[in-house]
């Protein structure tokens, strides 16, 4: 492993050499490096790239790392992870994308994640994307999520797009089954030309299924973003969708949310604001001492943590 | 310490010229604790913001320990050792009152033995610093928070904008105390803007303000019985006068 993998694989997933646990560390499209616990198996995919990661039932306090790096330019990657979490397990899971590319060829690594959520299950599931090096190729990442959450199951996703990501289109698709418990987290930053659209929906089918979305983003210099979140309430549930930007320099920022409800006892709300960091909050840190710069640095970092 | 020379401050308001600050000069000096107070909309919280740089006058100087700091930035005046809790604080989405303590401090703050600020403006420790210095807040914590972070720095001159707005009265007489107790060291100069008698009675000088200008400045015992007697100027509705007009001494 090179120390520009290992810069990567600490950006995306905080690893500082091999992860404890199951993991798989994917670059270039070849596993480099994969372990299997006694509770969580990792195997191949037969019919198309990818892994199965199953996690039997009852499985507590275990973390499962999977990490994708692109460090050759022009490179193309899809890949297809599924997670199968039995019954009553509660689990980590760490997956994450860092491109490398220096040269004029673009870069890009879709992601198709299926998580089966069983039971009663709980899963944490934490999602870096980040993108670096000065050539003129393009680093893209369009992952798409599938969740299906059983009854009682609780997922909280965080998905993080840190920087230098070109081009971005990250789907979510999620069902809800009853009792079940799913809060979807984005943060985003943008700059330079980029792009990043989102899009989200999800599909409460049981009772008492609840949803939290909360989107947090800034967008810098001229890079453009879209959210289409998108709930719907099928049975008794409760939704709160949140989205907050911070527009700088000449960017945009484009908000388009819809709350279906589908049910009368369906409780949704819907919130979004966009605008640009409040003129006193940087007068504010401006009178602790810091400058100008530093303290919209310290407003930015905090909206993004 | 800080001296003000003629200082004014206009303001445009649909395109009209209003002279908000017409003409202060005040000389503070070190180890001393100053109370502004007078009607609002008098120009009390203009002046404050002048001096931490906040709003540049429209003319006038403004010398800070010998040197002349009309022209400096907000960061530079904080880094001299100025310091403003703002009246009506601004909230953050984010940002914890952990961080925010730092930030003043301009270190970690220790807040395992709750020897920090926090405790000096009633609030505990473990139930605030980890939260978000946002909506959540109620009025009355935000603004303690505020004093804290200024209470938390070694400064040469203090100044605080009606730092009893919203404070319930358990924490304002904690407050008092810590006013005090400040005073007592004497390590800087302690401005205090308030329509409070009792932080009237800490003073050792009381600053009159009122429509942009210095209306009395004096010893407290010499201000504080006329402030007390009532305003020796208002305005006669009764008799069908019109606020600011037909005034009746
Ligand atoms: N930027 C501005 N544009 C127009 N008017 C202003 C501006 N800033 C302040 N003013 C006006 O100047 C006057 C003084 O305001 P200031 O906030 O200094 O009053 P204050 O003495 O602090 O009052 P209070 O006791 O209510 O806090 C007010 O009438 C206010 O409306
Ligand atoms: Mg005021």
């Amino acid at each position: 492993m090179t120390v520009l993998d290992e810069h990567l694989l600490e950006t995306v997933a905080e690893l500082h050499g091999v992860p404890e646990g199951a993991y798989n560390i994917r670059k270039d499209g070849q596993s480099v490096g994969r372990k299997s616990t006694a509770n969580i198996e990792i195997v191949t995919k037969q019919d198309k790239p990818g892994i199965d990661i199953i996690i039997k039932p009852g499985t507590k306090n275990e973390s499962v790392h999977i990490p994708v790096i692109l460090t050759e330019e022009g490179f193309k990657d899809m890949v297809y992870n599924d997670f199968y979490i039995g019954e009553d397990a509660d689990v980590l899971i760490v997956a994450g994308c860092g491109i490398s590319n220096c040269g004029p060829q673009d870069s890009q690594h879709d992601g198709i994640h299926t998580f089966h959520i069983g039971k009663n299950a709980h899963v944490r599931y934490v999602e870096k994307h980040y993108g670096e090096g000065d050539g003129t190729g393009q680093k893209i990442l369009n992952p798409l999520t599938n969740i299906n959450l059983e009854e009682g199951a609780r997922a909280e996703m965080e998905m993080v797009q840190i920087r230098g990501v070109n081009s971005t289109i990250r789907t979510t698709n999620a069902t809800i089954g009853p009792k079940a418990h799913l809060v979807l987290e984005e943060r985003m930053m943008t700059h330079g030309n980029q792009l990043a659209e989102t899009r989200m929906d999800a599909e409460i089918v049981g009772a008492d299924g609840s949803v939290q979305v909360i989107s947090r983003s800034v967008a810098r210099d001229q890079s453009k973003q879209i959210f289409y979140p998108r709930v719907i309430g099928k049975n008794r549930c409760k939704a709160h969708v949140q989205c907050d930007a911070i527009i700088m320099d000449h960017a945009q920022v484009r908000s388009i949310p819809e709350i279906d409800a589908q049910h009368s006892d369906a409780e949704l709300v819907h919130e979004a604001a966009i605008g640009k960091i409040a003129g006193e909050q940087i007068i504010k840190l401006m009178t602790l001492g810091l400058t100008e710069l530093e303290a919209e640095e310290a407003i930015l970092q905090g909206f993004l943590k | 310490m800080l001296v003000l020379k003629d200082i004014k401050f206009d303001a445009y308001n649909e395109g009209k010229k209003v002279e908000i600050i017409k003409g202060i000069s005040l000389t503070l000096e070190p180890g001393k604790l100053y109370v502004i107070t007078g009607p609002n909309g008098g120009g009390k919280s203009t002046l404050a913001k002048i001096i931490m740089g906040i709003e540049k006058s429209t003319s006038g100087e403004i010398w800070f320990e010998d040197q002349n700091i009309t022209d400096a930035s907000i960061t530079e005046r904080a880094k001299l050792g100025i310091g403003y809790a703002f009246q009506q604080p601004p909230r953050f989405k984010g940002i914890k009152v952990r961080q925010l303590l730092n930030l003043s401090a301009g270190h970690k703050v220790d807040c395992r033995n709750c020897k920090n600020s926090l405790v000096e403006v009633g609030l505990c420790t473990q139930d605030y610093i980890n939260r978000d210095v946002d909506t959540s807040l109620s009025g009355g914590e935000l603004k303690r928070i505020e004093i804290a972070t200024l209470l938390n720095r070694t400064l040469k001159l203090a100044l605080f904008d009606e730092p009893e707005a919203g404070i319930d009265l358990w924490s304002f007489t904690k407050l008092t105390e810590t006013f005090s107790k400040m005073h007592e060291k004497k390590e800087g100069t302690i401005v205090i803007i308030s329509h409070q008698e009792r932080i009237l009675e800490l003073a050792d000088e009381i600053i009159m303000v009122s429509e942009g200008l210095v209306q009395r400045q004096g010893p407290k015992d010499e201000i504080l019985p006329t402030i007390l007697m009532g305003p020796n100027c208002y305005c006669d509705f009764t008799k069908g006068g019109k606020p600011g007009y037909d005034c009746v001494r």
